[in-house]
């Protein structure tokens, strides 16, 4: 793959023929958004990497430090490509829906003072029972924190919530005023019944995809929330710990899958912009969005795989919903980017390669992400490494790619890319992958995830791990600096 | 052997898949009929669904028969139960037999903890969770003396990674 300019560009690289959309669509709030998600995607990952450093031997981190660092990548990196995802999801839903840009602003306010509580909480208050904050670890410190830490730390993450929230009812208020119900602004009127009327766009489905299934995990995610929080505040109050699991892999699993549905947005709005065919909502678009959307609520028991508590129909359905719930989507999705790119006449650049990459990282990840949803196979995979090993492959390569290939294309809109631009995308992709797969086979060779200090037949592993990992950030860390390069010519 | 057929199963599809976007990714500089494309895409479409009906159904319908979960009464002479501590395991008895199916029942108790139970070449056979309330029963019958680890499997505060324990598996009786 090659990356070529655009002609027509002046010397600072800009298409003069690029009108960067209105004002009035909030085009600066969105450069903020995806300016404050690009600093803090690299951070994160410079935080991943500090722990595989440590792993490896290479460095020297306490374990202390080390599991402040996990809890805060963890859920910064969750909360980060929620951010990020939004823009996305604001600044092309906003072409066919009117956005209130009130609403985006106090979802960033609502963001910035929640990071500030749970970075607080972390790394002022020691909190470090791992993003997860499963029931009732966050009350039980053993001395490393405190009910102070643990209160900042899921009161900051409820304000997060509550931003998210108040972002999905705006959607919603607006898709709803727009297309009149939220079924016909999924397209059911031409999924299921004889409407020859053109259908929604592909970034209207999506987004109310997204609003429908993350107003109720936020909820949800907000009661357990409060429920740890009291059990801090007064520990005579005690919840069942197998509910409080349900409820926080349900939130988790549903905010997590809900990035990637929004971020996807891009692929849909930008990759036609360069092949020049266009991205319709056909109906088995449609059908796929409305089969992933109902699965995707009821998949998240195959985190509890390992429960054999939770009952066991709740398990069956997990496996057999893991096989199923993020296919129609994803099948839908990467055979449209396939045949939209294929033959397409198309010059590549970091917008689309990216945006290109993702659908691959995407569809790779779920390979052993439904081999890991099989509970027989659950059973020796499940919490070893081999889970960081699928997730990083859809997150780092997947989500992250289509946040970067957004902010590409706000940036230079296929022009003005260099060599430099070309290498980290090699490295990017290369890096990535190989740092991913280190994962995976570490978790075949049991090695359990989510450990400090690793045994000593472990660490020649984590060292590739560690150089892969470095050759990524290094990657990510150019495509931050060319995007906050620009950031400024773009609010102007 | 489950840890073989994950590797194998996402090796073979995953480099399956990469190559696909490869050969796409090269062709894009080449120009093609949108609509034959578009018809391609969809017959693509079908086959893909067929192709995975045809390979999900019969592999999750066998894989059910394999779930770890133990069903009906308790065959197992030998009861061990195995409780997680921040951050240390109680385990009453610490030695079984080889050769007879044995219970291990897991509990936690302050937080949730992960029972992981590592063979003599250190490879995950099994496992389940320790949870606060709860216990969760493990059947199995070890095939070979030796010293079984236990590590634990649910990030459980700062001690995590010192959990580990030890079960010796005597020769069969």
């Amino acid at each position: 793959m090659t990356t070529t300019g655009t002609p027509g560009v002046d010397a600072r690289g800009v298409d003069p023929g690029y009108a960067p959309p209105a004002a009035a669509r909030g085009i600066g709030l969105v450069t903020i958004y995806m300016g404050i998600t690009a600093v803090v995607l690299a951070l994160l990952m410079v935080f991943g990497l500090l722990m595989r450093a440590s792993q490896a031997g290479f460095i020297a981190i306490s374990p202390t430090r080390f599991y402040q660092l996990l809890t805060a990548h963890g859920i910064g990196m969750v909360a980060i490509s929620g951010l990020g995802g939004a823009g996305v999801m604001w600044y092309f839903l906003s072409k066919y829906v009117s956005l209130s840009r009130g609403i985006l602003l106090a979802n960033l306010v609502f963001f910035l003072a929640g990071v500030v509580l749970v970075l607080g909480g972390i790394f002022l208050g020691g909190f470090a029972a791992a993003w997860t904050f499963l029931f009732p670890l966050p009350a039980h410190g053993q001395g490393a924190w405190g009910p102070g830490a643990t209160a900042a730390y899921l009161v900051g993450v409820l304000l997060v919530g509550v931003g998210f929230l108040l972002l999905y009812l705006d959607t919603g208020r607006a898709i709803i005023r727009r297309y009149g119900s939220l079924g016909r602004a999924l397209g059911w009127p031409q999924a299921f019944g004889k409407s020859a009327a053109e259908p929604p766009p592909p970034a209207v489905v999506a987004s109310t995809v997204v609003t429908i299934i993350n107003i109720p995990a936020i909820a949800v995610g907000a009661v357990i929330l409060t429920m740890s929080l009291v059990n801090t505040l007064a520990p005579g109050f005690q919840v069942n710990a197998l509910l409080a699991k349900n409820l926080i892999y349900f939130f988790g699993h549903v905010f997590i899958n809900s990035t990637i549905y929004m971020a996807v947005i891009g692929v849909y709005e930008i990759l036609p912009t360069f092949t020049g065919r266009p991205w319709k909502a056909s109906r088995p678009f449609l059908l796929a969005w409305t089969a992933t959307m109902l699965m995707v609520l009821a998949v998240y028991p195959h985190h509890l795989f390992m429960d054999y508590a939770n009952p066991r129909w709740a398990n069956v359905m997990g496996q057999i919903l893991s096989y199923t719930s993020g296919l129609p989507v994803l099948v839908v999705t990467a055979i449209a980017t396939l045949a939209n790119v294929y033959r397409s006449g198309m010059k590549w650049n970091m917008t689309a390669a990216l945006l290109f990459v993702s659908i691959m990282g995407w569809s790779v990840g779920v390979i052993p992400a439904i081999v890991d949803g099989t509970i027989a196979i659950n059973r020796v995979m499940h919490n070893t490494l081999w889970v960081p090993g699928h997730f990083h492959i859809y997150l780092l390569l997947g989500v992250v790619a289509m946040l970067f290939g957004f902010m590409y294309y706000l940036a230079f809109r296929g022009s003005a890319e260099s060599a430099l631009d070309r290498a980290a995308l090699w490295a990017y992709v290369g890096g990535g992958m190989a740092f991913a797969i280190v994962f995976l086979a570490s978790g075949a060779m049991s090695i359990p995830r989510r450990w400090a200090v690793h045994l000593a037949p472990w660490t020649g592993l984590d060292r590739l791990g560690t150089l892969f990992g470095f050759v990524a950030v290094v990657a990510v860390l150019v495509f931050v600096t060319r995007f906050l390069s620009r950031v400024r010519s773009l609010r102007a | 052997m489950e840890q073989r057929i994950a590797v194998l199963v996402s090796a073979v599809l995953g480099v399956l898949l990469l190559g696909v976007f490869a050969v796409v990714a090269r062709s894009a500089g080449s120009s093609g009929t949108a609509d034959e494309i578009a018809a391609g895409a969809a017959r693509w479409r079908r086959a893909a669904l067929w192709g995975l009906i045809v390979l999900f159904v019969p592999t999750i319908a066998y894989s059910l028969t394999k779930m770890p979960y133990p069903s009906g009464g308790s065959s197992a002479s030998v009861i061990v139960h195995a409780t997680g501590h921040q951050w240390a395991w109680e385990l009453a008895p610490d030695t079984v037999p080889a050769g007879q199916p044995v219970e291990i029942r897991v509990t936690g108790a302050d937080v949730n903890h992960g029972l992981g139970l590592y063979d003599a070449n250190d490879r995950l056979v099994t496992q389940t969770q320790a949870m606060p309330g709860y216990t969760n029963v493990i059947r199995y019958t070890f095939e070979a003396p030796g010293t079984y680890r236990i590590l634990c499997l649910e990030y459980c505060g700062l001690g995590h990674h010192t959990m580990s324990s030890q079960l010796v598996v005597t020769p069969a009786r």
